[in-house]
């Protein structure tokens, strides 16, 4: 008997052995890897070129309380990669960036070893925006994406003056609050630094880098040719009970608006995230409680939740909770539509907490949002504000929650979840 | 000044050991003491009819491999070596050459053809001895029959040997003439006819333009087709190999002849010897695979874009051509189960069967049914196993749609069958046809799967049964087990395998096991079904997957520590060291890529590690192959912490990069490196030198297979990005060997697909090359080394351009590299990139491409550039 020819397999032999297969996965596997490793090198050029200075429309300057307004925001749903982000136009680059900011949790529950796992530092009240300097420009934008300034600063490359020190594309990533009253950006959180990204490095080790970094800059010089605004580290302190007096009742060079939170391990992670938490009472914020469209405070507390096609309204939170529902009748009537974020009023006496569930009872609506809301609230903000309204969480509570940390058993305070 | 050689020649064929040595080194040494006497003397010792025919013989041999080499650099280095001798000499010997043709001993004058053949093919490409062809043809019609054998036979070895285009038309004219001539049915001597017929074979390629013309393709096909008729089964024979070989160059000159083809072949299936049936039935295959061909692009998104329309000649010939296949299918040999290399009509009958069932689809249903059910439950074994085997033949093709009803009705009896038939065969080619089933009607891919949770259990008891069965039917049923798991790959946690992940793995380790286990190909077969089922495990499964490592790295060890084998011993050894390692990187590979697997499964790291460095002790290339890829897969998953077997490892990874016979090997090497730099980062670093160093020579070594050059300059990248600007030192080596590959590839001209396709895959590694250390250098003090070389990298990327032959995959890294440019070394590229107006042209006609990738990597390309350009 012959053999077959050559190229002709005769139908009864496996048209490829798995050896040939198993060569053929690895070298599949070897060029994903190789092509994820290059994506993961462009990832952080692309996140910042896709912002760089494309025409913009006028910056739409939110309504005057901005830690209301930050709280709302959609993370992760989508999970766009910065290649694809890079194609993104207009609004939707703007939608995209704001999803680029870590976005504090609103403290509802004191976390445990917060004197042991935990920064505290006093918010300045202001504009909440990333400041990226890069190829003799600095530009900020807020966090629904849209540009504040675009303007000379000493940061690395953030003007067109010489610069010694390595390539003038290398960017930097700040995380800021822009204080209108003395035209200053308070600095909360460094990104990266002259293209070294610190997305995954502790916020420990963050805040050291920004402590040292910046003063080498002269960012933090008064006002000039050069440096339209000023860049000022605010002050950090270790969670305990000096620190976190010094937070509460010390004075700052600005207007205080609560107090934020870092847990010193967590990575910095776009969007919502527990590992880092706002909180604000009467003595160190003026903006507690929420405000609605026209800045007076609402007898009754609402919330802005966003309509779903099956009605359900809900948080921004990922997943999403449904918090209520409007009937088709209703939709119908107001001219509606899914995706519409609409402002709903809570009667308080149907409102319960329910095996700890919020149950918002009968919602009243009130309307739709204005266009400068890209989001609805957060789970969090909405039990954060009830409970403002209610049974607030007081600096007694957090000073007594260190104090019986630091005086009864440690050992259970080190269960704390690691998400960065 | 020829010397006398005869006696060496004579003595060099000795039995006698120390005879032939003697004569062997003596041949050696005329050889390079004065080679052109040397050859001189054979191609005169050739054509000397008073020598005896041995010495002659082996003369020619010794010349004909003075002139050629299998390997590609020493083929280059013999014709250079022909090239550069004298004039005279050459000429002297190409004379002795054609002379030796009027020889009347005819195996002087097939050796002095074949290496008439080689002189051609060294010197037609450089315009030398362009009277050949015509002093061949002076005298055809004058010359004894034995001469105008011998010439037309040095014709077809000619156009075996050269490139059509080496060849002029007119040439070409007077070949085919000759050729076909020679072939007429008025030519008397058969000798002559069948050398004919058989060059014809090798000069179809020159006869482009001459099959254009109807009137002379007309006479070409009618005189092969007479040939198909000769009563010589030679002549037929070869002459249905022209029609095989027509069939797939001239495809689209076909219809007319078609009619009488199919007559021709069916005639020839049914009635003549075996060797012209099966060339009558390949004639079939060989339509159905252009075919398929051409619907296939019909189907791919260039839609309509094929340069061959499609003349559907299977479509038409269906109701006459099935049922001569169907026919075939009776007429099995015995033995031919347990014989792996046979070849007989049956199994061509069969084979062509699934060609048409995927050329046509749903329509061969209909046609084979009656078939099947006619024969499937006769008392004749021959009957039952046609009817499977033509069953199993179309299960690839017709669509799920039409094919899941009858298979709903049929698996029983399937299951039934290999259970209970009485007779080998049936059960080799039932299990076979379950496979089938599995494998294209089973699986997420299928919309409605046949196998159910209720049938998945008993269809596994069945196969498990048969893997007892004699070794070709449990091999069978092993495949056949491989193609039931493959549809669960992707299934997650709900798969049907879940609960019989045990008594499956047990039974497969137990034909391992079995004596009679390295027949049939069983073992393989038993480890390529416990891979895929590996494969398929899940978070569920994996502790029981976890449990199969300690067995497996039992089976390794005592194949590591084994000793004094017989060589037959040994090579079982090595197939079975292979085996092993293949299944502990499936093993590495799945365990790695379950999270709460992993580790559990890092436990196992050092044992496995130090059985793998135990293996490279083998010289057995597959095994290195095998040990090198597990590496691979243990270093990705092990990441930084590989970095503790380095010292240990590292000697084998040079012995791998230096392994230039066995290029495979090399290449996976290459391949790990890379797996290397991604698991350890910078931590690879104290070894890039050694690495580099061997990178660098393989690169500028000739002797290096080139396939693995292209991943050894993505190797250069990938290295880059682990170590960032310490490749700063490897700079002033790794660009120029970069620049010049990038001028030969951005300038190569390609006259074939596969140099096309070679030519990109450098490109593609070239430019992976130049992103890796783009990208390692990016914010990098020392980014300013790279400038002088950022003009080089854009040339060649608007050459690349203007060359408009870029392939999807080189088209993505060409707008990486510019990103990659633009964005590590900014403002200083600025101006240069906007020089390159190509680039910028190649933007913008990838920004509206239809591959999202490609359109991306430009928008992303564009943002990166205008950044540099406006900064």
């Amino acid at each position: 008997m012959a053999p077959p020819p050559d190229h002709r397999r005769p139908i009864k032999r496996a048209a490829i052995s798995d050896q040939q297969r198993r060569r053929e996965v690895a070298l599949r596997l070897q060029a994903d890897r190789r092509s994820d490793a290059q994506n993961r090198a462009r990832q952080l050029a692309s996140s910042v070129l896709s912002l760089g200075p494309e025409p913009e429309t006028e910056p739409e300057v939110e309504p005057e309380q901005e830690m209301s307004d930050a709280s709302g925001q959609l993370a992760g749903r989508t999970d766009l990669d910065p290649v694809r982000a890079a194609r993104l136009r207009g609004p939707e680059v703007r939608r995209w960036f704001a999803r680029q900011l870590m976005l504090p949790e609103w403290m509802v529950d004191v976390p445990p070893s917060l004197d042991r796992d935990w920064y505290v530092l006093p918010r300045p009240s202001g504009k909440r925006c990333f400041v990226v300097s890069s190829n003799g420009t600095t530009i900020s934008r807020l966090r629904n994406g849209s540009i504040l300034h675009r303007f000379p600063s000493n940061l690395p490359n953030g003007a067109r003056t010489k610069d010694v020190s390595g390539p003038a594309s290398s960017y930097s990533i700040l995380d800021c609050i822009f204080h209108e009253p003395d035209e200053t950006y308070y600095v909360i959180d460094m990104v990266c630094w002259r293209g070294y990204s610190l997305y995954d490095c502790t916020a420990e080790f963050r805040f050291f880098w920004l402590n040292s970094k910046l003063s080498e800059t002269g960012a933090s010089d008064p006002p000039s040719q050069y440096h339209r605004y000023r860049f000022n580290v605010v002050q950090i302190y270790e969670c305990n009970l000096a620190g976190l007096q010094a937070s509460y009742s010390g004075q700052v060079p600005y207007v205080k608006d609560g107090l934020l939170f870092f847990n010193k391990h967590a990575h910095y992670q776009a969007g919502n995230t527990p590992l880092a938490l706002v909180w604000k009472d009467n003595v160190c914020s003026q903006y507690v409680l929420d405000t609605d469209s026209k800045g007076q405070i609402p007898s009754q507390q609402q919330v802005v939740l966003e309509l779903q096609n099956d009605g359900n309204l809900t948080t921004s939170d990922d997943p999403p909770v449904a918090l209520g529902s409007l009937s088709r009748d209703l939709i119908a009537q107001s001219g509606l539509r899914v995706g519409n974020l609409v402002r709903v009023a809570i009667r308080d006496d149907y409102m319960r907490l329910v095996d700890g569930k919020l149950d918002l009872g009968k919602l009243q609506l009130v309307g739709k949002t204005n266009h400068s809301r890209a989001f609805a609230d957060t789970y969090s903000k909405v039990l954060f504000q009830h409970a403002a309204r209610h049974a607030p969480l007081r600096i007694e509570d957090l000073v007594a929650s260190i104090q019986s940390i630091s005086s009864t058993d440690k050992s259970q305070a080190s269960d704390v979840e690691m998400e960065g | 000044m020829a010397l006398e050689v005869t006696q060496f020649l004579l003595n060099a064929q000795s039995i006698d050991a120390a005879t032939r040595n003697h004569a062997e080194e003596s041949l050696k040494q005329i050889q390079e003491q004065n080679l052109p006497a040397f050859l001189l003397s054979l191609s005169a010792e050739l054509a000397n009819n008073s020598k005896p025919i041995e010495s002659r013989k082996l003369a020619g041999l010794i010349l004909k491999n003075a002139l050629d080499a299998k390997e590609l650099h020493r083929k280059n280095d013999l014709a250079q070596r022909w090239l550069s001798l004298d004039l005279a000499t050459k000429t002297q010997i190409k004379t002795s050459l054609l002379q030796t043709f009027s020889s009347p001993v005819s195996d002087a004058r097939s050796t002095a053809s074949q290496v008439i053949a080689k002189v051609a093919g060294i010197e037609l490409p450089h315009k030398q001895w362009p009277e050949l062809i015509g002093s061949l043809l002076s005298n055809i019609h004058q010359v004894e029959t034995h001469v105008k054998q011998a010439t037309l036979e040095t014709l077809g070895y000619v156009c075996e040997e050269v490139d059509p285009q080496v060849v002029d038309q007119d040439q070409v004219n007077r070949i085919l003439t000759a050729v076909v001539q020679g072939m007429n049915a008025t030519e008397t001597s058969s000798d002559v006819r069948l050398a004919a017929t058989r060059a014809l074979y090798n000069a179809l390629g020159f006869a482009q333009a001459n099959f254009t013309n109807d009137m002379e393709r007309d006479y070409i096909m009618r005189v092969v087709c007479e040939a198909t008729q000769s009563s010589d089964v030679k002549i037929r024979q070869a002459a249905f190999e022209c029609l095989v070989a027509i069939s797939s160059t001239y495809y689209e000159k076909l219809a007319p002849y078609m009619q009488d083809i199919f007559n021709i072949t069916s005639k020839a299936v049914r009635e003549d010897e075996e060797p012209v049936a099966l060339q009558a039935i390949e004639f079939w295959s060989s339509i159905c695979d252009e075919e398929i061909d051409i619907l296939d692009d019909y189907r791919s998104e260039y839609t309509g874009d094929s340069d061959v329309p499609c003349f559907y000649f299977i479509k038409q010939a269906l109701p006459a051509l099935v049922p001569m296949l169907l026919e075939t299918l009776l007429k099995q040999e015995e033995d031919q189960d347990q014989d792996e290399g046979a070849w007989n009509i049956a199994m061509a009958g069969g084979t062509c069967l699934g060609l048409v069932a995927r050329t046509v689809g749903d329509e061969i249903v209909p046609l084979v049914m009656p078939f099947i059910e006619e024969n499937i439950s006769k008392p004749d074994w021959r009957r039952r196993e046609a009817a499977t085997y033509a069953f199993g033949s179309i299960l690839d093709g017709p669509s799920p749609g039409k094919l899941a009803p009858i298979v709903n009705v049929a698996l029983n009896f399937m299951l039934a069958a290999l259970s209970r038939d009485p007779n080998n065969h049936v059960k080799d080619t039932t299990a076979w046809t379950l496979g089938r089933i599995f494998e294209f009607l089973h699986g997420a891919a299928v919309e409605t799967s046949v196998i159910t949770q209720e049938n998945c259990q008993q269809i596994l008891t069945v196969l498990l049964q048969s893997m007892k069965d004699v070794p070709n039917v449990a091999e069978k049923a092993c495949g056949a087990l491989y193609f039931l798991a493959q549809g669960y790959e992707d299934e997650g946690s709900v798969s049907p395998l879940t609960p019989f992940f045990q008594d499956i793995f047990q039974m497969l380790l137990f034909v391992t096991h079995r004596v009679d286990a390295t027949e049939s190909n069983l073992r393989t077969s038993a480890y390529e079904a416990l891979n895929e089922v590996v494969r398929c495990s899940n978070d569920e499964t994996a502790p029981i997957v976890m449990q199969l490592i300690p067995v497996i790295m039992l089976e390794l060890h005592q194949t590591v520590e084994a000793q004094k084998l017989t060589s037959d011993e040994r090579e079982k050894q090595n197939d079975l060291q292979g085996l092993l390692c293949g299944c502990l990187q499936v093993i590495i590979q799945k365990m790695g890529s379950i999270e709460g697997s992993k580790y559990a499964f890092m436990q196992y790291a050092d044992q496995i590690m130090d059985l793998l460095l135990k293996v490279f002790a083998s010289r057995n290339a597959t095994v290195h192959e095998e040990a090198m890829l597990a590496i691979g897969a243990l270093a990705y998953t092990a990441g930084p912490n590989f970095a503790k077997y380095m010292p240990q490892f590292y000697q084998y990874l040079e012995m791998g990069l230096q392994n230039f016979e066995e290029y495979q090997i090399c290449a996976i090497t290459v391949g790990v490196v890379g797996d290397l730099c991604r698991a350890l980062e910078d931590k690879i670093l104290p070894y890039c030198d050694g690495i580099m160093t061997q990178l660098l020579k393989n690169l500028s070594s000739n002797q290096l297979h080139r396939s693995v050059k292209p991943p050894i300059f993505s190797c250069f990248g990938d290295i880059a990005l682990a170590i960032g600007e310490n490749f700063e030192k490897y700079l002033v080596y790794a660009m120029p060997m970069l620049q010049s590959a990038a001028e030969l590839s951005a300038h190569a001209v390609s006259q074939d697909d596969e140099m096309l396709e070679y030519t990109n895959q450098l490109r593609n590694g070239i430019l992976e090359a130049y992103s890796g250390i783009l990208q390692g250098f990016k914010s990098s003090p020392k980014t300013q080394a790279l400038v002088p070389y950022a003009a080089h990298v854009l040339q060649f990327i608007d050459t690349m351009y203007g060359g408009r032959e870029m392939d999807d995959a080189v088209m993505k890294s060409a707008l990486g590299v510019l990103g990659d440019l633009a964005d590590t070394l900014g403002s200083h590229v600025g101006p240069l990139i906007s020089q390159s107006s190509s680039s910028k042209d190649l933007i913008e006609e990838c920004m509206v491409y239809d591959d999202p990738l490609i359109r991306e990597s430009a928008e992303w390309a564009k943002l990166a550039i205008n950044r540099a350009v406006s900064g």
